[in-house]
């Protein structure tokens, strides 16, 4: 067999005193083979990122590789090795690819100026000659015309594009080894499908062998050779690809694969009788920002544009759709954060579209919106409790009384009612989902707006605060729309689905239909390019328990 | 789904908590020496009459333009002779400029506290509407845009010459340029704390609009504020002893670090202690004032320390 690309044996890295364990990354070793794909799975905080980093050398100060660790580059040691050496071999024999796009090229450069730097650094050759090289690379990395991309700044170019940029700027050199950190999570479905297609094909036609650290076991399923399941630190299991998904062995890894929702929608076990009132009806909702100019000209964006759906007592419709495609802003209109520019909303039959602030008051209670970020939609210098009171208090509830039903609503989310004196710094990032959930719930309302609550929490978290959330909507018969750009998630909570591109809907009917059968071109392309399609993950994982 | 909700109830573990603020800040040499030396020139300014037994608007005709060091004797009011040493010299009128420079640490104080206190007021306030309500925020920041415009020494002269010259005067005339300085702080800060979710949360829970300010943004001004009241504290010091130098402060017979400095103007070049003296003590607490300010900003405000 031949010489691993890289070596890892026994690796263990600090943390500065006060953290939460004493290693970062304790005792792990795994080896990436030329030519081969190796997964690292984790949720966040299991120390992925933090063995590319020392990988590349990049790691700071305050976490130390322990003694006795071995990095190994096609045998050539990294851990005790000069500032100089490791900047010669970055590029040169390995590259690196980052999760965000958006900030990890300079702005202020032009793309082929950023990918000629780490020519004119690491090779001897003319100008003419590492623009002809580079222009071919790009030409690899399938951007069109590539003299323009050449001369653009990264803000002209797409998400999908830029990732393409740093791509071809890490293989320029033909390194042995590619070491990618989430390089897909920012990007959507579809950019990410032909970003996994392309790392993929580039990887076969030159050996590279490739460390790829995901959070997503869709894209594990899309795209690697071996993967290896860390926790907390500890690589808790690793092997081929098939046999890991389909078998795992470690109830960790067991947990996590139990937790990817399907991509089929379950079968409803609950039966809503037809004549359930109708909580919210939209009609030909539209939202432009900007406004003509002056003098004419301006221009003007269509957000949304005749947005038209209904949700009923005790059912969910889900919005779902890429980055852009105008869901987010449906929910904010609906929750009148934002105003809409045309069209009405009707909470029961009264339209909520133009209420002046005065009257809307009243109404307000009765849409409640949970948001995407844990860590930003509770106020840190508040507690709990006091985020949990402030929307009943307004409406004249006593303060006591508040408490006392805040008591119950924390039981319902399954938190402790001790601790709603605590403050949110004390709580993970889905228990204080499920604290916003309580302050929703808090107002009572009837339609509950989740504006993607799920997508910035690990997949296991995900998995309770959805069953959470499912349960609340059956108990107390709310109403709710949900919006997420994740296929599965939508699959397994709504009932009606919605699909928007471009600010319209273009396909709206039951999800078991729209999963099944999808009519639209852009439904088919959305399925189509969710990774690890042809991988039931719940069901696979099944028998297992 | 297979996955089972989490059955027990949860509580919320407790992270090992960092050293609270107190702490954090006296760990802060730049805080501490800042603050040690503008404790001792405040209590200069307290103790003046004890610190020396002169008045400070004593003229003494026959001991005029003395070099610091000179001794003199003076019959006091029963006829007994006082050996007096004029530590700092004495000015061109034969007053004593050390006591005079002790007694200046109250009005420079004074008007560095005061314009602080009232510029962050008004500029805290305005700056909080600017930024929440958007139909004011261009008339009100116009308004802003057309003060910054205006010297602080035009606005001194004016008022000067409008209501005559005194403290009050001063104050007001050094607070003007400062507010708008304030305001556009505030309000950036209040136009990105508008944004996030948690105030969006507390929109839709109904939460009146004076409440959301005074609960969700203005505890995040709070920490950049400190930081700039000191630097406006600073700044304040200074213009008021460019006022007096220039002669449209305080008035002459108020000892005041400027007026001391704008008195020995005429005799710098024979006798530099008239304005070495008193802007020795301007520069130590303008230093102080400033390092007090840094130390905080990088205590309060870690992110806005790494910026600048």
């Amino acid at each position: 067999m031949s010489e691993p690309v890289l070596e890892l044996k026994n690796l263990s890295i600090g943390l500065p005193k006060g953290g939460d364990r004493a290693n970062a990354v304790s005792d792990v070793s795994l080896t990436v083979a030329p030519g081969e794909i190796v997964c690292l799975v984790g949720e966040s905080g299991s120390g992925k990122s933090v063995i590319a980093f020392s990988t590349m050398g990049l790691l700071p100060k305050a976490l130390p590789v322990r003694p006795g660790s071995r990095i190994a580059l096609q045998g050539e040691d990294l851990v005790n090795v000069s500032e100089d050496r490791l900047r010669e071999l970055r590029c040169t024999r390995m590259g690196m690819i980052f999760q965000e796009p958006m900030t990890a090229l300079n702005p202020v450069m032009r793309c082929g100026a950023q990918i000629d730097e780490v020519l004119a650094e690491h090779t001897p050759l003319a100008p003419a000659e590492r623009r002809k090289r580079i222009l071919e690379m790009i030409e690899q990395v399938h951007l069109p015309d590539p003299e323009r991309m050449y001369q653009s700044f990264p803000h002209q170019l797409s998400g999908g594009q830029r990732q393409r940029i740093m791509i071809a700027m890490a293989l320029i050199l033909g390194p042995s080894l590619l070491i990618a950190d989430e390089p897909t999570t920012a990007l959507d479905v579809t950019t990410q499908a032909q970003t996994l297609k392309l790392i993929k094909e580039l990887q076969t036609e030159r050996g590279t062998g490739v460390l790829f650290i995901t959070h997503d076991f869709g894209v594990v399923a899309e795209i690697a050779d071996r993967v290896a399941v860390l926790k907390h630190g500890e690589l808790v299991e690793m092997g081929p690809t098939e046999q890991l998904l389909k078998n795992p062995q470690h109830p960790y890894t067991q947990m996590l694969i139990n937790s990817v929702p399907s991509h089929d929608p379950p079968e409803r076990k609950r039966a809503l009788p037809d004549d359930q009132a109708i909580v919210l009806r939209t009609d030909k909702l539209n939202k432009t920002y900007g406004r003509r100019g002056l003098f004419g000209g301006g221009h003007v964006v269509h957000a949304v544009r005749d947005v038209g759906f209904t949700i009923k007592r005790g059912e969910t419709l889900g919005i779902v759709g890429e980055s852009g495609s105008g869901k987010s802003t449906v929910a904010r209109c609906i929750a009148r954060l934002i105003d809409p520019s045309d069209g009405q909303i009707l909470l029961h039959d009264t339209d909520i579209a133009t209420m002046p602030a005065g009257r809307l008051r009243g109404l307000r209670r009765k849409i409640q919106i949970i948001f995407q970020d844990p860590y930003r939609s509770l106020n840190p210098r508040r507690s709990v409790g006091q985020s949990i009171v402030e929307g009943p208090v307004n409406y004249g509830t006593s303060e006591a009384e508040a408490l006392q039903r805040a008591r119950k609503l924390m039981e319902l989310v399954r938190l402790d009612p001790e601790s709603l004196d605590r403050f949110p710094h004390q709580f993970s990032g889905g228990q204080r989902q499920r604290i916003c959930i309580a302050r929703a719930l808090a107002m009572e309302p009837e339609l509950l707006i989740a504006d993607e609550a799920v997508s910035a929490l690990d997949v296991s978290v995900q998995a309770q605060v959805l069953m959470l959330l499912g349960d609340i909507r059956d108990k107390l018969n709310l109403a709710m729309l949900f919006i997420t750009h994740d296929l599965r998630v939508a699959a397994q909570v709504c009932d009606d689905v919605a699909v928007m591109s471009k600010g319209q809907v273009v396909e709206y009917g039951p999800a078991a239909r729209i999963f099944g059968a999808p009519q639209h071109e852009y439904t088919k392309a959305l399925f189509e390019a969710a990774p690890g399609r042809h991988f039931d993950f719940a069901k696979s994982a099944a028998h297992v328990r | 789904m297979s996955t089972v909700l989490p059955t027990d109830i949860e509580a919320p573990d407790i992270k090992v908590a960092k050293p609270g603020v107190g702490k954090r800040l006296l760990r802060n040499p730049s805080v501490l020496i800042g603050a040690a030396l503008l404790l001792l020139i405040a209590l200069m300014g307290l103790l003046a009459p004890k610190l020396s037994a002169i008045d400070p608007a004593e003229i003494d005709p026959s001991n005029r333009n003395k070099v610091p060091g000179y001794e003199s004797t003076v019959r006091d009011d029963d006829g007994n002779k006082i050996q007096r040493v004029a530590v700092m010299g004495t000015d061109s009128l034969g007053r004593d400029i050390y006591t005079r420079v002790v007694w200046g640490a109250r009005v420079s104080l004074t008007i560095g506290l005061a314009v602080a206190t009232l510029s962050v007021a008004i500029g805290l306030f305005i700056g909080l509407v600017a930024g929440y309500f958007r139909a004011l925020d261009g008339v009100l920041m116009r308004i802003m845009d057309g003060l910054m415009a205006v010297p602080a020494i035009l606005v001194a002269i004016a008022l000067v010459s409008l209501s005559g010259a005194s403290l009050l005067t001063v104050i007001i005339a050094v607070a003007i340029p400062e507010i708008p300085r304030v305001v556009r702080l505030v309000r950036s800060i209040v136009l990105s704390i508008r944004e996030e979710p948690y105030v969006e949360a507390a929109i839709s829970v109904g939460t009146p609009a004076y409440l959301l300010l005074w609960r969700h943004v203005l505890p995040n001004t709070i920490a950049p504020l400190i930081v700039q009241a000191t630097f406006i504290a600073g700044a304040a010091i200074l213009l008021e002893a460019a006022l007096s130098f220039l002669g449209v402060g305080i008035p002459p017979e108020i000892p005041t670090w400027g007026n001391i400095m704008a008195e020995g103007r005429s005799v710098f070049q024979i006798l530099p202690h008239n304005i070495m003296y008193p802007a020795a003590f301007l520069t130590v607490t303008v230093l102080a004032i400033n390092m007090l300010g840094d130390g905080l900003r990088d205590t309060l405000d870690p992110r806005m320390a790494k910026r600048v």
